[in-house]
């Protein structure tokens, strides 16, 4: 009689997690941040298609690395979820600690019971009308959340961007100043980044009800610059 | 509410309607019959188009049968950034086509990351109009008009719908509802192919004034309330609503001209 193959729970949960951590390793890293007029979110990723960050509702957005097809599965089911309330109830309803609740039960769901765990890490940013009430909401693939109103890396070598973050950055910042502490932790002491490496949006404190604002090209140069 | 996540054989796509489908959320189709006088009916709207864009205009009256059933009805909204809807008919069924059209829109554009095209944008309009046949048939009709710039061609378009879904673009100016033959009028007589803005949004507010005169369903200018038409531009800047301010002036300039009717 053949004996079944015994692993300890531990050994598959840390194995997952480690096949989890290794993919999402591989990609690039990316930087949320609060400044004095709202919320930045910057990625490096060279290309200008395939997004990285992008929005969800009037003052949510949405961050993710790791495994592109997974992510972006996850953020249009944010975009189709976020609207669904919106027309169900109101605009005013939609609220990023929900949504990012939403996607923890999604992620630790996956980790413990499917074949293979979400290779991503996500951020859901909510910009609040009021300064200081900004909040990022960061995810790890077992579900795990965390929220900062802040700063977050997320993706690989996130924990030698956060100590360079960490030390560059303040709030209240402007969104020069931002944008250039967000670049200069991505890129570090040993490379420069350009406009065509990165990709930049802002969650703007202006008043107009969809606040997710794209920089690209020399607009961006310009903030680098 | 459960969290939306599909698998790629049932995925309803980059479309709301879709999506409200899938889940089983679309509104129910109307059957049955209705009082006709019961139901709050929006009246006249009107687009025309300058060499700037379109501008549209709508009155402000809402009608249940020979009563005024609002006097401060808003019929022209934005559809997006760069377009514009306006309503005449059945006011409840109109007020949730525009609302789905709006996030119809949004929805598009958020999953997709880039927005419709203007003939996309129109052609969505239709299948809605198109949809809601059964509930025209009911006396609950809704008849659209939309515009918008259209950055690929660098000008303003206009289209004119009819209850079945029917698409029609216009080159010079369109109208809908109760008064839109005497505010058709109005237009016909004054447009000329070098419009701008400025001439056009008070060519708006005549017509919409004489609609008024002749029309019972139709309102006029409310000094008494304060109400005045909800008037729009659309150009390569976008959506812009007029301020009040700046149609009463206009009125008031347009009472002038017209002078003593009295006799």
């Amino acid at each position: 009689m053949n004996m079944p193959l015994y692993v300890s729970p531990e050994q598959v949960m840390k194995d997952r997690a480690d096949y989890a951590r290794k993919g999402i390793a591989r990609g690039r890293a990316a930087v949320a941040s609060t400044y004095a007029d709202g919320v930045l979110l910057c990625a490096e990723n060279p290309s200008n298609t395939l997004r990285k960050v992008s929005e969800i509702y009037d003052r949510i957005g949405f961050m993710g690395v790791g495994k592109y097809n997974e992510f972006d599965q996850l953020r249009i089911a944010g975009v189709r979820h976020a609207d669904l309330k919106g027309y169900s109830f109101s605009r005013e309803d939609v609220d990023a600690r929900w949504l990012a609740n939403q996607y923890a039960q999604i992620l630790g769901q996956y980790f413990t019971h499917e074949m293979k765990p979400l290779e991503v890490e996500l951020l859901v940013a909510e910009m609040s009308p009021e300064v200081g009430d900004d909040r990022l909401f960061h995810l790890l693939y077992d579900g795990t959340v965390m929220d900062t109103t802040s700063h977050v890396v997320i993706g690989g070598e996130a924990e030698a961007i956060g100590a360079r973050l960490d030390e560059s950055w303040s709030a209240g910042l402007q969104l020069r100043e931002a944008v250039q502490v967000a670049v200069g932790a991505l890129a570090g002491s040993d490379r420069e980044l350009v406009p065509d490496d990165l990709e930049v949006a802002v969650l703007a404190r202006d008043g107009e009800r969809r606040s997710f604002r794209r920089i690209e090209g020399d607009d961006l140069g310009g903030l680098l610059g | 509410m459960t969290f939306p996540l599909f698998t790629p054989d049932q995925d309803p796509g980059p479309s709301f309607l879709g999506l409200l489908e899938r889940l089983g959320m679309a509104p129910p189709e109307f059957t049955g019959t209705l009082e006709a006088d019961g139901i709050t009916h929006g009246t006249t709207v009107l687009a025309i188009r300058t060499v700037d864009g379109v501008v549209m205009a709508g009155d402000r009256r809402a009608i249940s049968g020979n009563f005024i059933s609002h006097h401060s009805m808003e019929k022209v909204f934005p559809a997006d950034r760069h377009s514009g809807i306006a309503i005449a008919g059945a006011a409840g069924p109109a007020m949730e086509m525009v609302r789905l059209f709006q996030l119809n829109l949004e929805h598009y554009e958020k999953v997709e990351g880039s927005p419709l095209s203007l003939e996309g944008k129109a052609n969505q309009l239709s299948q809605m109009v198109r949809s809601n046949l059964s509930s025209a048939l009911q006396g609950l009709g809704v008849v659209p008009l939309f515009a918008g710039w259209d950055e690929r061609l660098e000008q303003g378009r206009l289209f004119q719908y009819d209850i079945t879904g029917g698409r029609y673009e216009e080159r010079r100016y369109a109208t809908g509802g109760s008064g839109s033959l005497h505010s058709s009028t109005v237009i016909k007589l004054r447009h000329t192919p070098d419009l701008d803005f400025s001439t056009a949004v008070d060519i708006a507010v005549e017509a919409l004034f004489e609609a008024a005169d002749e029309d019972s369903a139709t309102g006029g200018p409310d000094p008494v309330r304060g109400i005045y038409p909800v008037i729009a531009t659309i150009g390569r800047d976008g959506f812009e609503r007029m301020a009040n301010e700046d149609v009463v002036a206009r009125t008031t300039a347009l009472l002038e001209r017209l002078g003593d009717r009295s006799d």
